[in-house]
């Protein structure tokens, strides 16, 4: 029963913890008091359910429980600021409990954006952005973070500590921001989601290639986001391009964990389930009107693969034209990568090597695994197989993932044998 | 994880009584806050059993026999699927849905077999 009851309560705090925290975040101004507050209901929770019982709305008892201990903390700094203002103190405080009551009763729609919103904040390095918003919009423990991400749990811990601090000294404030500082905290929220999914779709490193469980998660927060700003197209086109990837995992991994690329996958396992779900979304994104972003391009190129029943009807073509909008609108070294390949496979290898190797020297691609992989695939279809190889080997060693390593390796041999008998 | 969650067929269904506006309104909200979390993949209702098949397999024969089937309670009346970070969350889930009668099945899908 006790242990019935514990289990109970970390279900419930999963589900609360985000609304929880945001809640209390626009009141107290800060994530890391919110956070305190939240876990001080949770402790009080995990005290009192097992013996008691869980009561009948979880949810409102956990808001009920941090918001006395806010009154508390907001009495105790006020008597710290006004000591010397004796006079406006009971008025001040008869204020503060009425915001205080608003706004925990108010739609916390709101409140999760502000909260997503201030934990995505791009004052934050990429990984502090990263662990905080899985950690209080998530709902994930320091251990699963740091399970999730290999690295030691204390990296974790110290890593969202120093998160909460910066935004404390950047003076970061809780809210919705608008106009055109909009555009660019929302892309920083995206790009946060998918640096999570991705991390789950094909690990950097460790022994695994795919874990499953950080997509999810991706996945969740990515729908979550999109019913709270369900007008922007960009969030439509993010989630369309996770579910769709998503709906890949089954076919992306064989039976001793080896990596199958996209166009060797069995297509009777991808998932129609996250394909219909992808292709709603990306519908949604489109019918928003104006030109497609980024994400929602990506998500039509992922589309394509998801409509072609075998790998040989895709249509090369339409993807190489979505790459090409791709690359105007956000160019980089790796989209250009991707559209090599999309052009090699529509108009030949020759074609898209032309392409690869004007990458060569492109700093940023420097240590990147798949230059070489893309190159090595190029000139083993122009029957190149000795180069290929070379390729692949390079390939090999750039790359921390060992199951994605072994792949390469594979690859070469192949490639030395073909040297043998072709 | 993925969970499938099965309204189990009971008397009320079985008498096909249509639910009321209120009690549908309340479903709403429900399913409307479980979209809102990112839990809901897919949500279905079924006919009633009376308007079912079944196919019984024996050896190379096959029959086909027509509903209604007798043990109501084992009846599948409308599904969910959904996405969850434990059994314990679709439990905590389930246990703010808006009935006052009937039995939910909580049943883990199989996913990512070799993996």
């Amino acid at each position: 029963m006790t242990t019935e009851a514990h289990r109970a309560t970390e279900a419930i705090w999963r589900i609360e913890s985000a609304r929880l925290i945001a809640g209390l975040a626009r009141v107290v101004g800060d994530i890391g008091t919110a956070e305190e507050l939240a876990q001080d209901a949770l402790v009080a929770a995990l005290e009192q359910w097992p013996t008691e019982g869980v009561p009948e709305r979880p949810g409102a008892w956990l808001m009920g429980t941090a918001r006395h201990r806010a009154y508390d903390l907001i009495r105790r700094r006020k008597t710290l600021e006004l000591k010397h203002e004796e006079i406006g103190r009971e008025l001040e405080r008869t204020q503060e409990r009425a915001d205080l009551d608003t706004a925990i009763e108010e739609d916390v729609g709101d409140d999760l954006l502000g909260l997503i919103f201030m934990a995505c904040h791009p004052v934050l390095a990429r990984d502090a952005r990263v662990a905080l918003t899985l950690r209080v919009l998530g709902g994930l423990t320091t251990d699963e973070i740091a399970r999730a991400f290999l690295v030691p749990v204390s990296t974790i811990a110290q890593r969202i500590v120093r998160a909460k601090r910066t935004l404390a000294e950047a003076h970061v404030r809780f809210e919705i921001p608008s106009g055109p500082e909009r555009v660019a905290r929302l892309a920083s929220v995206l790009e946060v989601i998918y640096l999570i999914f991705n991390e789950g779709y094909s690990a950097t490193a460790g022994a695994d290639w795919v874990r499953p469980a950080l997509c999810e998660d991706a996945l969740r927060l990515g729908r979550i986001t999109a019913e709270l700003i369900s007008t922007e197209p960009e969030v439509h086109g993010l989630v369309a391009l996770m579910e769709i990837q998503a709906s890949r995992l089954g076919a992306r991994v064989g039976p001793t964990g080896e990596p199958i690329l996209l166009l060797d996958q069995d297509r009777a396992r991808w998932d129609r389930l996250l394909i219909r779900r992808g292709l709603t979304a990306l519908d949604r994104a489109e019918r928003l009107g104006g030109a497609l972003g980024p994400y929602a391009l990506q998500a039509a190129i992922a589309a394509c693969h998801a409509r072609a029943t075998t790998a040989g009807e895709t249509d090369w073509p339409r993807i190489v034209a979505l790459y090409d909008a791709v690359a105007q609108l956000a160019p980089s070294p790796v989209v250009e990568l991707n559209r090599a390949v999309a052009i090699g496979m529509a108009f030949g290898p020759a074609a898209g090597l032309d392409l690869v190797d004007a990458l060569a020297g492109e700093p940023s691609l420097k240590s990147y695994h798949l230059l070489p992989a893309v190159r090595g695939d190029l000139l083993r279809r122009l029957g190149r197989s000795q180069e290929a190889g070379a390729e692949f080997l390079r390939a090999a060693s750039l790359t921390e993932n060992v199951p994605e390593r072994d792949l390469l390796h594979r690859r070469a041999a192949e490639c030395a044998r073909e040297r043998m008998t072709g | 994880m993925r969970v499938l969650i099965m309204a189990k067929e009971g008397e009320q269904s079985a008498a096909a009584t249509p639910p009321t506006p209120e009690a549908m309104a309340e479903y709403q909200k429900f399913n409307d806050e479980l979209v809102k979390a990112g839990v809901v993949l897919e949500a279905g209702r079924l006919y009633p059993s009376s308007q079912s098949k079944r196919v019984r397999f024996d050896g190379k024969k096959r029959t086909v026999i027509d509903g209604p089937f007798a043990e109501t309670k084992e009846l599948v009346a409308g599904y969910w699927l959904w996405q969850v970070r434990s059994i314990d969350e679709a439990l905590e889930w389930l246990k703010r849905a808006p009935y006052d009668g009937g039995t939910f099945e909580v049943r883990q899908v199989l996913e990512y077999e070799g993996m």
